[in-house]
């Protein structure tokens, strides 16, 4: 099953309505106010925010020109362009060896991130070792062992309450000696106000940094697509710590559309790369802005 | 960064304008109102919800009554914050006891929302106020989540129960039947993290709530869910006619919108909150607290809360004593650092604080190695001169400067703070009493 499929599938029951809304809004062929504002509706139930959907509303009017009785494919057409050229489409690439640390707050499905990350890596050849820097969650180290049979990796893992850095250490001195080629580490859920969380995951950074500084380096935040507005807050401040490069957006497969990527791309230019729209451990893929838009409007 | 500023700063900013007016009229109401409902989609209300929630506000605010009332603005943040309260419900709400003991207690919720370690946290909370907890795993599905569950008993103290992936509604009726023989007059079932579309689960949830006579159902919901909280807890309310609502993560710097849609959209009251990431992280919820956070008077509730058990009272009247006699000194300067350690994170007190948000504070954020370090200050000192700092002279002040491995002139700024505080506390009570 294809990546459109799935955030069809998983779109399902709100794009029915919101969809159907949206093609009657397109058939009236009449680009109004009441058009605008319903348009505003649709785009605020998407967590696209208040900024952004004005910005997109802008965007379209100017396309639209001043020609309110345009062509409603036409039409249609513009606002998936415009939607996708606030999204982009920068592919996830790194070059060997690369240490990837994946973070984001409690509950958004880092680990799970993880397990699927490193499968998609095993499949396209590479080797992988995992590294749980998750010491502070109960049981989070057993949920990543799982995950890591699962992608048939190995995974280096300390006892829960150990300092993360320290698996961290180990996981790259591990792959230093066997020439592994990615390094995955997961860390712990933090909400991105707590001082002292942030502090030691700038840690974890630096002992990357300076432990293996000749590997490719990429920091991705995880985000639920539930998330609202916050989402906002939460890559400002994990980019701050630790320069966030993309993000991967999960749970894609609920109703939820999390439409506040597009203000994250459209105000901080970080992209996505990967979005999760399922719990089977191929269920994560790399984004696409076209089909992603296909499935938001 | 416009678009961060908070719901509590918006509405500030809005009223800031509208308290300095003699007189509101329609006009300027429905203009604070739009800035308003700009807010509240941002801070993730539903946008129904928000339209709703403004035209009911306006409607209340423009009338004769207000442009009556001498303090006009006032007035209207006054409708704004009791209509907020009363959208997330009037009184607190407290969990009920089955008539035939034990009461079992099905938690559901989506995936991440915080279910497990909030299983927790209730059962601590309960065996708190006196009530035998039995945990009961019955999310089958998710690696490792019986082993979670099994660790989040431990720490609440709580009993806990499994039956590794077997069928979830036996191992509910199991756990019941445990429970009975055993004592437990509560039961927490821990079920599955679903995504709402998933009939299936859905149908598994409705297989437990009846084989097991579920006395209450509480939905848990991650407060920083966006328009979507509205769609799940319809959803969960439908197919399982909940009894109440946990929001969870209101420890992160969330507007928490959310809160205000599902209670607007199901009408369940929302029941506890959790705060936190260790197991006593879990509070009544207080929907007039959360009115006046969003109104941007501070959690000032909990605040005071938190001081208050930190804080013993009888050193509290000692204080004020020396306060009076003016004979406050390091003694009790040190342990004013160390009643302030108790109070928790200072971050996060701060942000309690009305005004003293994230932002306005920037990179002015209370320094904890501060404190700790002028601690050690004092604590490098003789007692002589803690009592008396009169005779604190250069070559003592040398002598604390090794003492704590720290400069003289660090030495010297606590003692101007110290003398600092004297002046202001002895300013303080002569007037008629204190500020707080």
């Amino acid at each position: 099953m294809g990546f459109f499929q799935k955030i069809i599938d998983g779109l399902k029951k709100t794009r029915e309505k919101i969809s159907f809304k949206l093609s009657q809004l397109f058939k009236r062929g009449i680009f109004d106010e009441d058009f605008y504002d319903e348009l505003e509706f649709i785009l605020l139930s998407a967590d696209i925010g208040e900024e952004t959907t004005e910005e997109i509303i802008e965007r379209l009017r100017e396309r639209m020109g001043k020609d309110r009785t345009a062509d409603p494919q036409k039409a249609n057409k513009y606002l998936r362009e415009v939607l996708a050229d606030i999204l982009g489409d920068e592919k996830f690439a790194f070059s060997t060896p690369c240490v990837i640390l994946v973070a984001g707050v409690n509950g958004v499905g880092k680990t799970t991130t993880v397990g699927k990350l490193a499968n998609i890596f095993t499949k396209q050849g590479k080797s992988v070792v995992i590294a749980a820097a998750d010491t502070f969650r109960a049981a989070a180290g057993e949920q990543l062992e799982i995950w890591a049979n699962r992608a048939k990796v190995r995974i280096i893992k300390h006892e829960e309450g150990s300092d993360p850095a320290a698996v961290v250490f180990d996981a790259i001195s591990s792959a230093k000696s066997r020439g592994t080629d990615v390094v995955l580490v997961d860390t712990a859920g933090r909400l991105h106000n707590k001082k002292n969380l942030m502090e030691e995951l700038k840690k974890i950074n630096r002992v990357i940094e300076r432990e293996f500084p000749q590997a490719d380096r990429k920091n991705l935040i995880v985000l639920d697509a539930t998330t609202g507005q916050n989402a906002i807050q939460q890559v400002d401040i994990f980019n701050e710590a630790i320069d966030i490069d993309g993000i991967v957006l999960t749970k894609l497969d609920g109703t939820a559309k999390g439409g506040v990527v597009l203000a994250i791309k459209h105000d901080m230019d970080i992209p996505v790369y990967f979005v999760g729209v399922g719990e089977g451990i191929d269920d994560l893929m790399e984004f696409d802005a076209a089909s992603y838009v296909e499935g938001i409007i | 960064m416009a678009a961060f500023a908070n719901l509590t700063d918006r509405i500030n900013h809005v009223f800031a304008k509208l308290k300095n007016r003699g007189a509101l009229t329609e006009l300027e109401i429905k203009q604070a109102m739009r800035e308003v409902r700009v807010a509240l989609l941002e801070a993730d209300v539903n946008f129904a919800v928000a339209k709703d929630f403004i035209n009911k506000v306006t409607d209340l605010a423009v009338g004769e009554e207000i442009l009556k009332s001498l303090t006009p603005g006032q007035q209207v943040i006054k409708i704004v914050h009791e209509q907020l309260i009363e959208l997330l419900g009037s009184t607190q709400s407290k969990l009920g006891v089955s008539p035939k003991l034990p009461t079992v207690i099905m938690m559901c919720g989506l995936q991440g929302a915080g279910k497990t370690t909030m299983c927790g946290k209730l059962a601590y909370y309960l065996q708190k106020h006196g009530k035998k907890v039995l945990l009961c795993a019955d999310d089958i599905y998710r690696p490792a989540a019986i082993k979670q569950l099994e660790i989040v008993a431990g720490k609440a103290k709580a009993g806990f129960f499994e039956m590794g992936q077997g069928n979830p509604t036996k191992i509910a009726q199991n756990a019941v039947a445990h429970a009975e023989k055993n004592g437990f007059d509560t039961v927490v079932i821990d079920t599955a993290g679903r995504l709402h579309i998933n009939a299936e689960l859905m149908e598994e949830l409705k297989s437990i709530k009846k084989a097991v006579n579920v006395f209450e159902t509480l939905l848990v919901v991650d407060s920083m869910t966006g328009q979507d909280a509205v769609n799940v807890a319809k959803t969960f309310d439908e197919e399982l006619d909940i009894t109440g609502v946990i929001m969870t993560k209101l420890d992160g710097d969330t507007r928490g919108g959310a809160t205000l849609s599902i209670k607007a959209v199901t009408g369940k009251p929302i029941k506890f909150v959790g705060t936190g990431e260790k197991m006593e992280d879990i509070e009544p919820f207080h929907p007039d607290r959360m009115a006046s956070r969003i109104l941007g008077m501070g959690d000032v509730l909990t605040l005071i809360e938190k001081a208050q058990t930190a804080i013993d009272e009888e050193q509290a009247n000692n204080l004020a004593r020396k306060l009076r006699e003016s004979s406050f000194d390091l003694n009790d300067y040190l342990e004013q650092f160390e009643q302030i350690a108790k109070m928790g994170d200072l971050n996060d007190i701060v942000g309690m604080i009305p005004g003293a948000s994230r932002l306005k504070l920037g990179d002015k954020k209370v320094d904890e190695a501060q404190i700790k370090r002028n601690k050690a200050i004092i604590q490098s000192m003789t007692k002589e001169e803690r009592t008396n700092p009169k005779i604190l002279n250069y070559s003592r002040r040398k002598r604390i400067a090794k003492g704590c491995g720290l400069q003289v002139q660090d030495v010297n700024r606590l003692i101007k703070q110290y003398e600092q505080t004297c002046e202001m506390m002895k300013r303080m009570t002569k007037q008629k009493r204190l500020p707080f």
